[in-house]
């Protein structure tokens, strides 16, 4: 069987295929701008040095097989989390309230190992 | 204006880091290097020298501390000995696969066990491959001179690799000699602040020494071969402009005494090379043809000099005071090395002498010519490589 686009839900973000392959197109654009793979040993500096950019391997969400989620009740804000996510995937919030980017989170589980109060618990992703 | 000075190789190490205007030094204390270490903070706590001092728990983090001076804009100094060099090696290639030029005084001292302190090559000849320029004196003048030779050469965005100066242990390190310190307007004209491609910047971060796969690998270890190259081209110029400026030079690679007319050229390092011109001159003066050379760069190793001496000699009598177990004396099996592609090649004697600061006298490198005389006469080597000194 082979899988079509509606299959991978991605219709309801691209209602035809023009703007989809434009969209990838300037995706690539984008990838080749950041990155800057090089095309011969005269682009290469003398020794590796890389600019920083977001998520060079592409939304690693995608790679997720444990989901966070923070159960508010019991959070107090004490932002542990906040500092141990060691993918900067966690936000802060105006309140003080963290907030994971579900779009990069890998589901380490490391928010939920520190958390103290067990108000991060890590679920099985439902494909 | 410039100064005569009397002290011992450790402490002008220490004044030419001063000279040099070095920035940062993060060095850890090992016997015979401690007192280059002594100098700095000394220099550093007086206010004469404008760097900071790191205290740091190991050899290997002071390179890791240099590492991260150099990264940060600023021109690195330290300086070590055997087993600390030993500790250092991983972040010797982390220095120069980086392209950071950090120069460090290498004291020349014996490895354990057994433990001794004495001089010779074992330490620093170890660590060959690590992509390090290799430096050698012969006296404390030289140790003052190639500091700041080095720092000019290092800092040359044709090279951009970092470099041992390295000196025996006890023989110069601890000797008193006369040595003359330029006037620092002069070396601040030679030698310009430090002025770096890229910076580790909280402004505008990069990452330095990131994953390179093996698509890309292969290029980075080509640019550090071809930056020795250059290195190599820069060498005899950047000492021939110091002789210009300051009246000191050592003939770029390789020093020669008496080679014109050689029959037998004897081949040294380090402070052999001092000793070896007065074995010369009492055997010219018995009329033999002799000649010495004394190599003063290791890496890169100067293959066309070599070829060069070679040229009209029918020996080479070659002192190591290294040994690399299971061949000979390094500096013999480069020498042969860059010899093979000749057609006309002279015999070639190795000698393994001076280890773990055995004295190396004139009658000792006296009694090697003799002997490679000797095979001379008969035409051919028999036993390549002999030990001198050896006791029975």
């Amino acid at each position: 069987m082979f899988l079509c686009r509606s299959d991978l839900k991605i219709e309801g973000e691209f209602r035809n295929t023009f703007p989809f392959l434009l969209s990838l197109y300037l995706l690539h654009q984008w990838w080749c701008l950041m990155v800057k793979e090089p095309k011969s040993m005269k682009d290469l500096p003398i020794t590796p040095l890389s600019s920083p950019t977001i998520a060079s391997m592409g939304k690693t969400g995608s790679w997720r097989t444990f989901r966070p989620t923070i159960d508010i009740t019991k959070c107090t804000r004490c932002l542990l989390c906040w500092i141990f996510c060691p993918e900067g995937c966690i936000g802060r919030r105006e309140d003080d309230m963290p907030e994971i980017n579900y779009e990069y989170c890998k589901g380490c589980g490391v928010c939920a190992n520190e958390c103290r109060l067990g108000a991060i618990r890590m679920e099985r992703e439902v494909v | 204006m410039a100064q005569v000075i009397i002290d011992t190789g450790n402490h002008i190490a220490g004044f030419a880091c001063r000279a040099a205007r070095a920035q940062v030094v993060a060095a850890y204390p090992i016997t015979p290097q401690s007192p280059v270490v002594e100098q700095v903070a000394d220099l550093v706590e007086k206010g004469e020298m404008d760097a900071k001092y790191i205290r740091v728990e190991s050899e290997h983090s002071a390179m890791a501390a240099c590492i991260g001076a150099a990264v940060g804009g600023a021109r690195a100094f330290t300086a070590t000995s055997a087993h600390g060099l030993a500790l250092m090696h991983e972040m010797l290639h982390w220095a120069s696969a980086s392209r950071l030029p950090i120069v460090m005084a290498v004291v020349n001292r014996a490895m354990g066990p057994p433990w001794n302190v004495w001089a010779d090559f074992s330490d620093s000849l170890s660590q060959r491959d690590t992509g390090w320029i290799q430096f050698y004196c012969a006296s404390n003048q030289e140790i003052f001179d190639t500091i700041i030779q080095a720092y000019k050469l290092c800092e040359d965005r044709r090279v951009f690799l970092p470099a041992m100066v390295c000196f025996e242990g006890y023989v110069l390190s601890h000797t008193s000699m006369p040595v003359k310190i330029p006037d620092q307007r002069d070396i601040d004209d030679f030698l310009p602040p430090y002025n770096p491609p890229w910076l580790l910047d909280v402004e505008n971060p990069i990452t330095h020494g990131s994953i390179v796969y093996p698509n890309w690998y292969m290029e980075f270890r080509y640019f550090m071969q071809e930056a020795m190259e250059n290195a190599k081209k820069l060498i005899p110029e950047i000492d021939r402009e110091y002789r210009r400026k300051f009246g000191f030079e050592y003939g770029g690679h390789v020093e020669r005494y008496r080679c014109e007319d050689a029959d037998i050229i004897l081949l040294t390092m380090g402070t052999m090379g001092s000793e070896a011109k007065v074995a010369v001159d009492r055997l010219r003066k018995k009329g033999l043809k002799v000649g010495t050379a004394r190599l003063r760069v290791f890496r890169p190793f100067p293959k066309e000099e070599i070829q060069d001496l070679a040229r009209n000699v029918s020996m080479l009598t070659i002192v190591d005071r290294q040994i690399s177990y299971g061949m000979e004396g390094p500096l013999f099996t480069e020498v042969k090395a860059s010899l093979y592609e000749r057609e006309q090649k002279p015999l070639a004697m190795g000698f393994i002498a001076g280890l773990g600061g055995r004295d190396v006298t004139f009658m000792d490198l006296e009694a090697m010519i003799n002997l490679s005389l000797k095979r001379l006469k008969a035409g051919r080597v028999e036993k390549e490589v002999e030990w001198i000194g050896l006791r029975k």
